[in-house]
């Protein structure tokens, strides 16, 4: 319902026009007329995009809500460390592909080809990335409820290696310091969160006197390294300790939630189908390239890389959304 | 193909003119046209063969029905038959039916514009809509599917059936009808012939717009939970498997955040449809204007709030039932907004009962009790009584058939000459839309007193009690066959012996019937301004040509 009325521009001289762009459709009057539908018609498109993963959002939201220890205890098996790395990846090539729109418009046709291959790079390390975390998770069983089955063993997953080289010590607790911001994660740490910010993933108890004194930090020490992959029950953060909705105190278990397979069944569709995205976007931008390296673009015609570009940009914006949604949950 | 040239330069006012029909000839000429009109055509045939198909899968469903025991097939068939009729008719007919065929016909003519704004997406949109459709032949192909076209976890995640080839083909299906929803959208946006404000445009473009709306922002929800449905049919992924402490309910909201809204994509361009058709054959200017025009809008955002009024029954909060009964019963209000401003046009006006104009009166007469029934099903205390009876089955065929079917027919009619340049015997097209009115409400009229005792839809076997209603429902079917296939005969009669039309049969103001019928490949000669749609002070009926003509001078375009 935008523009309250805006026709189209005259078409006498659009008539004229058309028989000298060799990019301007015989249907639209003027490059601009071209130029705004096909923006319009492309941002069109990334909503219906949003949408298609809002549908895996609110499954995330609902099983969340109704589980939130199965996520506390999934998360910790992912790597934050390349989770980190890949968001870091990803929003260099949206830079590059923001670059190479730029320089399609300047027609900088060298700049235009590294600032594709750039984030051809990008995108490819980001996939790269995504298959280490991938494998080790098949190789741990730590699969959908299907194939959920970690045979290895959950302390045996951690020390095969779940961070290969990385410091695996250093790596999982990591989420634990740097978000320590707890509030707008479980329902009923909200009013805690405060207090909580300090101390977090240590000592979180403290303010939830109804539930019980909590386990001394004593095992602080061996958390370090068993947490990665087999926290003791007593350190669940607070909110997660209690349904506030009920009013059941609601422990942590003391093993891995059995229903852990959900936490892992939406990592895997949610990343999964950010992965698809991503493939299409590399078969888009090996498109560019391809025509770049003809010289296609300039400043006459670069609408098919700002097309690209926002795409790009979307499939970027969306892993934002991922990385905390599975990786810092705290 | 050499034809293509004429349409610049020399003033074409006397020489035949090329029509979009006969500019370029062979196979090849259709199946990479990037011609709106040509692809609308190729819907409409694509749509019209899925109706078929879905009409001959219900006539079996009501033959089954003939008796209370086993008629002629068994009961695993019988679920496949009344799944395979849902889907078809849902999927492959109704919602790309009236914007894919003659959304995409009309609208760019409509709008003034040559094309719409992606032509090459509009040909993606019908590829998209044959993929789709040729996976559901191979789920035929591979036995069927037997879940219902809603395809409810869990039974959809545990039966034998060939439910992956049909939830793939919906899918597809599913970004046909976005790229349509772009299309139309960025047209309206961007394509409007100068003169043309937001409220100049005719009715059907701001039907087909909030139609766009839904079919943009909902059709992705589809998708992911299709998407999902699959995973969890093929990898068990738990999000919908009770097994796996998966959520079916969680299902259902997601099916219906889509298919509820898919509702209005089914019956919004109908509105649009008697829009344009009743001020036409009323020789009146449409009543209401901006209030049709709002809502539509209206109903395109509230079909996005109705969605749990499908599981008043599947354990949802009271307090969410009340929210979304309460937000159905406000879809009534646009609904009858429409209805009103239809009837005051009509008020006083010079009615004419052409063809067109006896399947819109027969489409007031039926959305109006499929409507008004929705709000008994609205009301939650009724609901619980109601719930998956064939009360339900009668409301959504009285919407969708006696809505959108009607309009749809109304629209063939109306548009035809326009398309293929030929008129048709009115006669015979007055009498088949009497029959398929009465044979319609002979078939679901019973419905609604066989629901109302309590009678399950989708069963089998029934309780002689009813026998009397389903014998009669059935015949009610026959008749309504044999309304189509008169109207069917008539049309492909007229192809062949048609009188040739003239290029405004009806006397209707939008712009579409200010080129030659059939239009030119390029639709306008010159780039036409638009005024008001629905003033018609300006026609007169021109006896020589059949048709009418504007009255200062410019006449026979064609002859």
């Amino acid at each position: 319902m935008g523009e309250p009325r805006q026709p189209p521009a005259d078409a006498q001289h659009g008539e004229h026009a058309a028989n000298h762009d060799p990019y301007l459709a015989h249907h639209f009057d003027t490059p601009e007329q071209q130029f705004d539908s096909v923006k319009l018609g492309m941002w069109i498109f990334l909503t219906t995009e949003i949408l298609l993963f809002s549908g895996l959002f609110c499954a995330y939201a609902v099983f969340r809500a109704n589980h939130p220890e199965v996520f506390e205890w999934g998360h910790r098996y992912l790597d934050v460390t390349l989770g980190g790395i890949n968001t870091v990846v990803l929003i260099c090539s949206s830079l590059t592909m923001a670059w190479s729109v730029r320089a399609a418009q300047l027609g900088q046709q060298r700049l235009l080809k590294i600032c594709l291959a750039a984030t051809l790079i990008g995108g490819c390390a980001f996939l790269g990335i995504k298959y280490v975390e991938y494998k080790h998770k098949w190789e741990a069983g730590l699969l959908w409820a299907g194939q959920y089955n970690p045979t290895h063993g959950l302390d045996a997953a951690g020390e095969a290696g779940l961070h290969g080289p990385a410091p695996e010590a250093a790596a999982n607790p990591a989420p634990q310091g740097a978000a320590p911001d707890a509030a707008g994660v479980a329902p009923a740490a909200g009013t805690a969160a405060p207090a909580a910010a300090g101390q977090a993933g240590t000592t979180p108890g403290a303010t939830r006197p109804a539930e019980g004194p909590l386990p001394p930090a004593e095992s602080v020490d061996g958390v370090q390294i068993e947490r990665t992959l087999n926290p003791p029950p007593g350190e669940a953060p607070t909110g997660l300790r209690l349904d506030s909705r009920a009013g059941v105190p609601h422990l942590m278990p003391a093993e891995a939630p059995r229903q852990l397979w959900w936490f892992f069944g939406i990592y895997f569709l949610m990343t999964g189908l950010h992965g698809i995205h991503v493939i299409g976007g590399l078969g888009a931008i090996s498109w560019l390239l391809a025509r770049s390296f003809k010289g296609t673009f300039g400043p006459a015609y670069y609408i098919p890389v700002d097309l690209v570009g926002l795409y790009w940009h979307l499939v970027d914006v969306i892993w934002i959304f991922l990385f905390p949604l599975l990786y810092l949950i705290h | 193909m050499s034809d293509l040239t004429t349409h610049t330069g020399h003033t074409p006012q006397a020489e035949p003119v090329a029509n979009y029909l006969s500019h370029a000839r062979g196979l090849r000429s259709w199946l990479f046209t990037l011609d709106h009109k040509r692809i609308g055509v190729m819907y409409l045939v694509s749509v019209l063969a899925s109706f078929l198909l879905g009409g001959i899968l219900a006539l079996l469903v009501r033959t089954e029905l003939l008796t209370p025991q086993h008629t002629v097939m068994g009961a695993d068939t019988y679920n496949i038959v009344f799944t395979l009729h849902g889907a078809t008719m849902i999927f492959l007919f109704i919602i790309p039916g009236v914007p894919g065929s003659i959304g995409n016909f009309v609208l760019p003519m409509m709008l003034g514009a040559k094309d719409v704004a992606f032509p090459r997406l509009n040909l993606a949109s019908y590829y998209m809509w044959l993929i789709g459709a040729v996976f559901t032949l191979i789920a035929i192909a591979m036995g069927g599917v037997d879940t219902g076209w809603t395809f409810y976890t869990p039974y959809s995640t545990t039966t034998n059936s060939a439910v992956i080839p049909v939830v793939v083909g919906v899918f597809i299906i599913g970004f046909s009808s976005i790229f349509t929803g772009i299309n139309f959208i960025v047209s309206i946006h961007k394509l409007r012939a100068p003169g043309m404000g937001w409220f100049n445009m005719p009715l059907m473009l701001w039907a087909l717009y909030a139609t766009s709306i839904i079919q943009v922002l909902a059709t992705p929800v589809l998708g992911i939970t299709l998407l999902l449905l699959i995973a969890e049919r093929v990898l068990q992924v738990g999000i919908f498997t009770p097994a796996y402490g998966g959520d079916p309910v969680l299902f259902q909201h997601f099916f219906w955040f889509y298919s509820h809204p898919a509702v209005y994509i089914m019956i919004l361009p109908a509105f649009g449809i008697i829009s344009e058709i009743i001020p036409v054959f009323s020789r009146k200017h449409i009543f209401g204007y901006k209030a049709i025009a709002y809502s539509s809008i209206a109903i395109s955002v509230l079909s996005f709030l109705v969605w749990g009024h499908h599981m008043f029954v599947s354990g949802q909060s009271p307090l969410a039932n009340a929210i979304f009964s309460a937000l159905t019963f406000a879809v009534a209000i646009p609904s009858a907004v429409k209805v009103f401003n239809w009837t005051a046009t009509m008020y006083k006006g010079s009615i004419s009962l052409a063809t067109p104009m006896v399947y819109a009166l027969g489409f007031l007469f039926l959305f109006a009790i499929g409507g008004l029934t929705g709000l008994f099903l609205g009301t939650l205390s009724v609901n619980v009584h109601l719930t998956d009876t064939y009360f339900v089955v009668a409301h959504f065929h009285y919407v969708m058939f006696g809505g959108t079917v009607m309009a749809f027919l109304a629209a063939i009619h109306y548009w035809w000459p326009k398309m293929f340049g030929r008129m048709y015997n009115q006669l015979a097209g007055q009498i088949g839309a009497l029959l398929i009115f009465v044979g319609f409400n002979a078939t679901f009229f019973p419905q609604f007193v066989m629901g109302s005792q309590g009678l399950p839809r989708r069963y089998y076997n029934y309780p002689e009690e009813f026998e009397i209603f389903n014998v009669f429902s059935t015949l009610g079917a026959y008749l309504t066959a044999v309304g189509f296939l008169l109207v069917a005969g008539m049309l492909i009669h007229s192809l062949f012996r048609g009188r040739p039309a003239p290029a405004n049969p009806w006397g209707a103001e939008t712009l579409e019937w200010k080129t030659p019928s059939p239009p030119t490949p390029e639709n306008f000669e010159s780039p036409p301004t638009a005024g008001d749609p629905y003033d018609y002070s300006r026609l007169a009926y021109e006896p020589e040509i059949g048709g009418y003509v504007e009255v200062p001078a410019r006449t026979g375009e064609v002859a």
